[in-house]
C-alpha cells in the first residue's frame, strides 16, 4: 500500500519535472540573440512590402495614362 | 470603402504582419515537447491555408457572378484570386513539409490533411491547365467558371472534412499529443488571429494588383485594335 502511494506521488512529481524540462530557446533569448532574428525578418518583410508599394504606384501611374473613353 | 486603390487596408496588412513577426517570435508560447519552439510556425504556416481558402472563396463568388452576368471583369477577378490562392496553397504545403520534417520525422508523412491539401492544389492547377487549353475567350471564361465551382466543392471536403473523419496528425483531428494545449492557449490567439487577417489582406493586395495590371493590359489591347 505504502509503495503504491509512493509510486503515485513520485510519478506525479516526475510529470511536473518533465513539464518544466521541455527544451526551448531560453539561452538564445537571455543572450538577446533572438532580436537578431526579429530584425532580419522585419527587414525582409519591410523590403518586400516596400517593393509591393512601388509596384502598386507603377500600376496606378499606368492606369492614369490610359485615356478614358 | 474597400477599393483596390484605397490605402487604409493595405496599411492594416503591413501593421498586422509586422506585429505577427515581432510578437510571433517574442511572445510566450506553451512549452511542449516534440514541437518546442517550432510551435511559432503556426503564425505563418496556418494563415497560408486560411488565406488560400479566403482567396479561393472570392474566386468562387466571381465565377458564379460571371455565369450570371458574363462580364470580362468578373472573369479577371476570379482568375487572379485563384492564382494568388494557389500561391498561398503551395507555400502552405512547402512550409508544412519543413515543419513536418522536424516534428513528424519526414517531410511527407502521408497525413490525411497533407494528402488532401496536395490533391486540392492539383485540382486548382487543373483550373489553369483548362484555361490554357481553350483559345476562345468567352468559352475559356465560361467553362473555367463552371470548373472553378467544382474545384471549390472538391477542396472543402479534402481539407476540412476527410482529415477530421480519420486520424490525422494535424491538431483538431485525431490524436496529437504534442498539440493538445494549442486549442486552449489564449496567448497564442493574440498573435494568431491578427496574423490570419494580415496574411489574408496581403493576399488580397497582391490579387488586386494582378487584376489591375490585367485590366490595364486589356485596355491597351483595345486601344491597339482601334488604331
Amino acid at each position: 500500500m505504502y509503495k503504491a502511494i509512493l509510486l503515485i506521488i513520485l510519478s506525479l512529481f516526475s510529470q511536473v519535472i518533465l513539464a518544466q524540462e521541455v527544451e526551448m530557446a531560453d539561452t538564445m533569448r537571455s543572450e538577446g540573440k533572438i532580436y537578431v532574428v526579429v530584425a532580419i525578418l522585419v527587414l525582409i518583410l519591410a523590403g518586400l512590402i516596400g517593393y509591393l508599394i512601388t509596384i502598386d504606384k507603377k500600376v496606378s501611374n499606368l492606369e492614369k495614362r490610359i485615356p478614358k473613353k | 470603402m474597400f477599393g483596390a486603390r484605397k490605402f487604409w487596408w493595405k496599411l492594416t496588412a503591413v501593421l498586422l504582419l509586422a506585429y505577427t513577426v515581432i510578437g510571433g517570435l517574442l511572445f510566450q508560447v506553451p512549452r511542449l515537447s516534440i514541437v518546442n519552439e517550432t510551435i511559432r510556425a503556426l503564425y505563418f504556416h496556418v494563415p497560408m491555408w486560411f488565406g488560400m481558402v479566403f482567396l479561393f472563396s472570392v474566386s468562387l463568388v466571381y465565377s458564379i457572378r460571371y455565369l450570371r452576368n458574363p462580364l470580362k471583369g468578373n472573369d479577371t477577378i476570379a482568375v487572379e484570386f485563384a492564382n494568388t490562392g494557389l500561391a498561398y496553397g503551395l507555400l502552405g504545403i512547402f512550409t508544412g513539409m519543413i515543419w513536418a520534417n522536424y516534428t513528424w520525422g519526414t517531410p511527407w508523412h502521408g497525413d490525411p490533411k497533407q494528402n488532401g491539401a496536395a490533391i486540392a492544389t492539383l485540382v486548382y492547377l487543373a483550373y489553369f491547365v483548362l484555361r490554357g487549353s481553350l483559345s476562345n475567350e468567352e468559352q475559356k471564361a465560361r467553362i473555367s467558371a463552371v470548373y472553378n465551382i467544382f474545384a471549390f466543392a472538391a477542396m472543402i471536403p479534402l481539407i476540412f472534412i476527410i482529415p477530421r473523419m480519420t486520424s490525422s496528425m494535424h491538431p483538431g483531428s485525431g490524436g496529437n499529443p504534442g498539440f493538445n494545449m494549442y486549442d486552449l492557449d489564449s496567448k497564442m490567439r493574440m498573435v494568431f488571429y491578427p496574423a490570419v487577417i494580415g496574411w489574408i489582406l496581403l493576399g488580397v493586395w497582391i490579387a488586386t494588383l494582378r487584376i489591375r495590371i490585367r485590366n490595364v493590359e486589356e485596355k491597351i489591347l483595345d486601344l491597339e485594335d482601334n488604331v
